[in-house]
């Protein structure tokens, strides 16, 4: 009996101290990974997707052949600076709560005369077929770097949609009974080498949600919010999120404004 | 005509830094796309940087170089206010040529 006791000591000890190394190596490899991250950084090819973006802001196009220079972000028609960081906002032209891509959408058929098809044809870009949102939305983000992250939720319909996200965020469902939650309701997990932020924790809400729009190493190309729900929603095997669907602005809602107080950094280099 | 490069170029000491990001596919001709057929080569063969009319760097690339490659070298020889000029052809005879100045 008292052999077995020691022996279990000596493996409660054993083990303590093995969950120390592992702890430390973790670290470790966090900071190998955040040093890749700053080399990447530097020359992220997300400035091309930025330069083209400022370019289709100005450039006239559309039947109406018209710039989206008046195009209104939320802090007036045709202010970008600082926008990203306010969105999404509600807006009473559309009567609708909008986030960056919904409200360049909205610009395109409201100012440039094209159709929600058309300018839909191509959201997320491949190769080379180009999405003109993703330009649009890097350099929109760039003119919001810096900035704090300060999503209102004062109209009674920014509020709903904060709900709704809130709801969807925690919702299990899908084959596998995923919910966002299942990945980022936790804090200190990863899968693989991939630390996964826990959203509901307001530090790791800010870090996660202010790094997005990102140039993906691994896709090639420059990704944004919509995109990263999309791709969650396939991740958890749920059917496909629509593009600038009322969904995919109240989840983004909730993100947004569990980040407030962030300093934007977007558009930033990931893996 | 191919997208513009971002050339950003500065003085290190007594070295001009040059950084230049490259916007191109640089296809290896080694992927498949979705129906099985071989997606065709296309990437950036030479690559030459020139200074007050002298070739400063010149490179021969491969399909080993990623897509959108990231340049960076150092040269003697520079001053503020200096242009540089980088002039890259890739294998289908596409070619673009950019600019920028020391500051």
């Amino acid at each position: 009996m008292r052999k077995g006791l020691v022996a279990a000591l000596v493996v409660l000890a054993l083990g303590a101290g093995s969950g120390h190394a592992r702890a430390q190596s973790d670290a470790d490899t966090l900071k190998g990974i955040e040093k890749y991250r700053e080399a990447l950084a530097d020359d992220n090819p997300a400035d091309l997707w930025e330069a083209r973006g400022a370019e289709l802001w100005a450039a006239r196009r559309g039947p109406k052949s018209s710039s989206l220079a008046q195009c209104d972000l939320g802090k007036g028609p045709g202010v970008v600076k600082g926008a990203y960081a306010e969105l999404p906002r509600y807006f009473a032209d559309a009567d609708r709560v909008m986030d960056l891509e919904t409200r360049l959408l909205h610009c395109m058929v409201a100012l440039q005369g094209f159709s929600a098809a058309e300018a839909t044809r191509r959201t997320f870009g491949n190769g080379g077929s180009r999405s003109d949102f993703e330009a649009l939305s890097a350099f929109v983000a760039a003119q919001s770097k810096g900035a704090k992250m300060n999503v209102s939720l004062e109209h009674p319909k920014e509020r709903a949609a904060y709900l709704l996200g809130e709801q969807m965020f925690f919702y299990r469902g899908g084959p596998h009974d995923f919910a966002c939650a299942t990945c980022h309701g936790e804090s200190n997990k990863r899968i693989r080498l991939q630390d996964l932020p826990n959203l509901t924790d307001a530090k790791d809400a800010q870090r996660a949600y202010t790094a997005w729009p990102a140039y993906r190493v691994s896709q090639g190309e420059l990704r944004t919010m919509q995109w990263r729900l999309n791709d969650c929603f396939r991740q958890q095997r749920f059917p496909q999120l629509k593009f600038a669907s009322d969904t995919s602005i109240a989840l983004t809602v909730f993100l947004a404004h569990n980040a407030n107080g962030g300093v934007f950094s977007a558009p930033t280099v990931k893996r | 005509m191919a997208d513009p490069m971002r050339i950003r170029a500065s003085m290190q000491g007594d070295k001009v830094l040059v950084r230049v990001l490259m916007s191109h596919e640089m296809e290896t001709g080694q992927r498949k796309d979705e129906s099985g057929s071989v997606v065709p080569a296309h990437f950036i063969q030479s690559v030459s940087a020139v200074h007050n009319g002298k070739t400063v760097l010149s490179a021969e690339w491969g399909p080993a170089v990623s897509k959108n490659p990231f340049l960076q070298f150092q040269f003697a020889g520079g001053k503020l206010g200096d242009k540089i000029q980088i002039i890259w052809t890739d294998n289908k005879g596409d070619t673009r040529t950019d600019e920028a100045t020391v500051s």
